[in-house]
C-alpha cells in the first residue's frame, strides 16, 4: 500500500467516524424523545391534570398538584433569580474589567454553573429545613435560585459586554450619570440576550430533582402554601417511576414527557429570541 | 444676564452632578451587594457542609475517606464505596464521551455542510438540556432492558475468558449496574463537550488549517496535526467540564446504578455512587453520625468537582483566549 492511498484510508475513516458519532448523539436525542412520548403520550388526558396524585394502590389520578406546585416553585424561584443574577451581572460588567473582587466571583459563579445540584439541596437543607422547621416549597425555590442565579450572571455579563463601546460612550457624552447609561442604555441594548439568559436559567431548573429532594421534599396533596412540604414534578416523577404500580409509573412517564417538552420548548424559544434581534 | 442668575445655574448643575453622584454610587454599592450574595452562596455552601459533617470527622478522622464501609445499623460510615462508584462511573462515562464527542465536534466544523451546522449543532445542544431525570427513567425502563437481554451476554461472551478483563464483566447480566450507569452518565456528557470542543476548534485561526490544506494534507490530518495540536488546551478543559458533571450527577445514576453499598470488582455489579447515596438516604437518614457522614460525603463531592471545574475553567480560558497568531 503505497504512502498516498494510506493517508486517503486514514481521512476516510476517520470522517466516516466523525459522521457515525453526530448519528450516534442525534440518535439518542431521537431515541430519548421517541420512548417518552411511547410511554408518557397515553398518560396524558384531562385526569392528568386535573386530578391529584394517587393513593398507593389505588387506580386513575393525575399529577395536578405536582404540576401546580412545580409551578409555583419556578415563578418564586425566576422572580428571586432575575432581578439578583442581573444586577450581579451588571456588576461584573460594568465595574468587574479592573477589580479582583469581580475576578473571583466570576470565577465562583462559573464553578457554580456545573457544581453538582444535590450538594445545593444539601446546602438549604441545613440552612432552612433543620433551623426553620420542616420541608417547605419556600425552600425548594432558594435551591432553586443557587441553581438559576449563575446562569443569569453570566449571561447579563456576556451580552452587556458585547455592546459596541461607542454606545456607552455616546451616552456619557450627552451628560447621563453611568447608573442611567447602565440601566437605560446597555441593557435595554441587549435585553433578547438577557431575557435568553432568563429562559436558560428557568429551563434549567424546571427540570432539577436533586435540589428538591430535601427541600420542597413532596406533598401528595393539593397544596398552594409555600410554607408547607410541596407536590412537584421532578419528585413525584423520581418516586413513581421507582414505585412498583403500574398506574403510577404510567404517570411518571407523562410527567416526564410534560417536563421534557417544556425544557425543549424553552430552551428554543430562547435561541429564537436570542437569533431573532441581531445582537451586535 | 447677570452675574447672580450665573451663579444660580452653576450651583444648579453643580448640584445635579452631586446627585448623579450619590446616585451612581448607590447603583455600585447595590450591583455590589448582588454579586457579594453569589460569593456568600458558595462560601456558604462549603462551611456548612464542613460544620454539619464535622461530628463525623471527628468520629472516624481521615480514614473516613478510605474506610471500606456504610453500615446504618452499625452506625459505621466510610466513603471509599461512594466514591469508588462515582470515578468508575465518570471514568466509563469519559471513555465512551470523549472521542463521540470529538466525533461530533470534527463534524461539526469541518465536513458538515454549512447550512447544515446551525441545527444540528442546536440538536446537541439541546441534548443537553434534558432534565437528567429524563435520562434516568429513559435508562431504567428502556436501556436496562435491552442491555441486560442483549448486550451484557455478549459482553460476557467475548470478553468473559479474558484474563483480569474477564472479571469486568462477570456476575449476573441483570441490567443495572457500575457499567449501566456509566454509559447513560456518557449520553448526558457527550453534549457538554462536544460544545466546548467545537468551540474551540472554531478558534483555529483558518490561515492554519488553509496552508495545510494547500499542502495536500487530507481533512483527518489537518484535525488531527493543526487543530488538535492548537486547541490541546481547550479539549482537556472540555473533558475536565464533563468530568465536572459527571461526578455531580444525581437522578441518571440513581435510577440505574442499584444503590448497593458495597464493592465488587465486576462493571455489572450494582454500586452506588456518592450523589445515588445522598438521594436514596438523606431523606431518612438518623439524626446524628448517619446524617453527618452523608454531609460529609457530600463535602467529598464538592470539594472534587470543584477541583476538577477550576481546572476545567482556567483551561478553557487558556484555550480560547489563545486566538490570533
Amino acid at each position: 500500500m503505497t504512502l498516498y492511498s494510506r493517508r486517503l484510508l486514514t481521512n476516510r475513516i476517520g470522517i466516516a467516524l466523525s459522521m457515525i458519532a453526530m448519528v450516534f448523539g442525534l440518535a439518542a436525542l431521537l431515541w430519548i424523545l421517541w420512548t417518552l412520548f411511547y410511554n408518557g403520550f397515553s398518560a396524558l388526558s384531562w385526569d392528568f391534570f386535573t386530578q391529584d396524585t394517587p393513593a398507593p394502590g389505588t387506580e386513575g389520578g393525575g399529577l395536578r398538584n405536582a404540576i401546580v406546585g412545580s409551578l409555583m416553585i419556578v415563578v418564586v424561584t425566576t422572580l428571586v433569580s432575575t432581578p439578583i443574577g442581573i444586577l450581579a451581572g451588571i456588576y461584573l460588567a460594568e465595574y468587574g474589567a479592573t477589580s479582583r473582587f469581580a475576578a473571583v466571583t466570576r470565577f465562583v459563579t462559573d464553578i457554580m454553573l456545573s457544581a453538582p445540584s444535590i450538594v445545593v439541596g444539601l446546602f438549604v437543607y441545613a440552612l432552612m429545613v433543620a433551623t426553620l422547621g420542616g420541608f417547605s416549597g419556600w425552600a425548594g425555590s432558594v435551591a432553586l435560585s443557587l441553581i438559576a442565579i449563575p446562569v443569569v450572571v453570566r449571561t447579563t455579563e456576556n451580552m452587556l459586554l458585547l455592546v459596541p463601546i461607542s454606545l456607552r460612550e455616546a451616552a456619557f457624552a450627552v451628560g447621563a450619570p453611568r447608573w442611567q447609561v447602565s440601566l437605560k442604555v446597555t441593557l435595554r441594548a441587549v435585553k433578547a440576550g438577557v431575557l435568553t439568559g432568563v429562559l436558560l436559567a428557568i429551563a434549567r431548573v424546571t427540570g432539577e430533582t436533586a435540589p428538591l429532594l430535601f427541600t420542597a421534599l413532596n406533598n401528595q396533596f393539593y397544596s398552594t402554601d409555600m410554607s408547607q412540604p410541596m407536590g412537584n414534578l421532578p419528585v413525584v416523577i423520581f418516586q413513581f417511576a421507582m414505585s412498583p404500580y403500574d398506574n403510577w409509573v404510567s404517570l411518571a412517564w407523562g410527567g416526564a414527557l410534560l417536563i421534557a417538552l417544556l425544557v425543549l420548548a424553552i430552551n428554543i424559544g430562547a435561541r429564537v429570541i436570542f437569533h431573532q434581534k441581531d445582537n451586535f | 444676564m447677570s452675574e447672580a442668575a450665573d451663579t444660580g445655574q452653576v450651583d444648579l448643575y453643580a448640584a445635579k452632578i452631586n446627585k448623579f453622584k450619590l446616585q451612581d454610587m448607590v447603583f455600585h454599592k447595590t450591583t455590589l451587594l448582588f454579586a457579594f450574595v453569589v460569593l456568600v452562596a458558595l462560601a456558604g455552601i462549603l462551611a456548612t457542609l464542613t460544620i454539619e459533617a464535622m461530628p463525623a470527622l471527628k468520629s472516624f478522622g481521615p480514614s473516613f475517606l478510605w474506610a471500606n464501609v456504610w453500615s446504618v445499623p452499625d452506625d459505621q460510615y466510610g466513603a471509599l464505596i461512594a466514591i469508588y462508584g462515582t470515578l468508575v462511573t465518570s471514568a466509563i462515562a469519559l471513555l465512551i464521551a470523549v472521542p463521540v464527542s470529538f466525533g461530533i465536534a470534527l463534524f461539526l466544523t469541518e465536513t458538515c455542510p454549512v447550512w447544515l451546522r446551525r441545527p444540528l449543532g442546536t440538536a446537541i445542544e439541546l441534548l443537553a438540556g434534558v432534565p437528567s431525570i429524563v435520562y434516568g427513567i429513559w435508562g431504567l425502563f428502556v436501556f436496562v432492558p435491552l442491555f441486560a437481554k442483549h448486550v451484557q451476554p455478549m459482553l460476557q461472551k467475548v470478553l468473559g475468558d479474558v484474563p483480569v478483563v474477564g472479571g469486568w464483566f462477570a456476575g449476573p447480566p441483570i441490567g443495572i449496574g457500575i457499567l449501566t450507569a456509566g454509559i447513560v452518565l456518557s449520553l448526558m456528557v457527550i453534549p457538554f463537550i462536544a460544545s466546548v470542543m467545537r468551540d474551540v476548534f472554531d478558534t483555529v485561526p483558518p490561515v492554519l488549517k488553509e496552508s495545510s490544506y494547500g499542502m495536500g494534507c487530507t481533512t483527518w490530518e489537518v484535525v488531527w496535526n493543526i487543530v488538535l495540536p492548537y486547541t490541546r488546551v481547550g479539549v482537556i478543559g472540555g473533558i475536565m467540564l464533563g468530568l465536572g458533571r459527571a461526578l455531580g450527577e444525581t437522578m441518571a445514576v440513581t435510577f440505574v446504578i442499584g444503590n448497593a453499598n458495597r464493592i465488587v470488582g465486576s462493571l455489572f455489579a450494582p454500586g452506588t455512587s456518592i450523589a445515588s447515596t445522598l438521594a436514596n438516604e438523606f431523606g431518612e437518614a438518623d439524626p446524628g453520625l448517619h446524617i453527618s457522614s452523608l454531609f460529609a460525603l457530600g463535602l467529598v463531592l464538592f470539594v472534587i468537582t470543584f477541583v476538577v471545574l477550576a481546572i476545567s475553567r482556567w483551561l478553557i480560558k487558556r484555550g480560547v483566549a489563545k486566538q490570533g497568531i
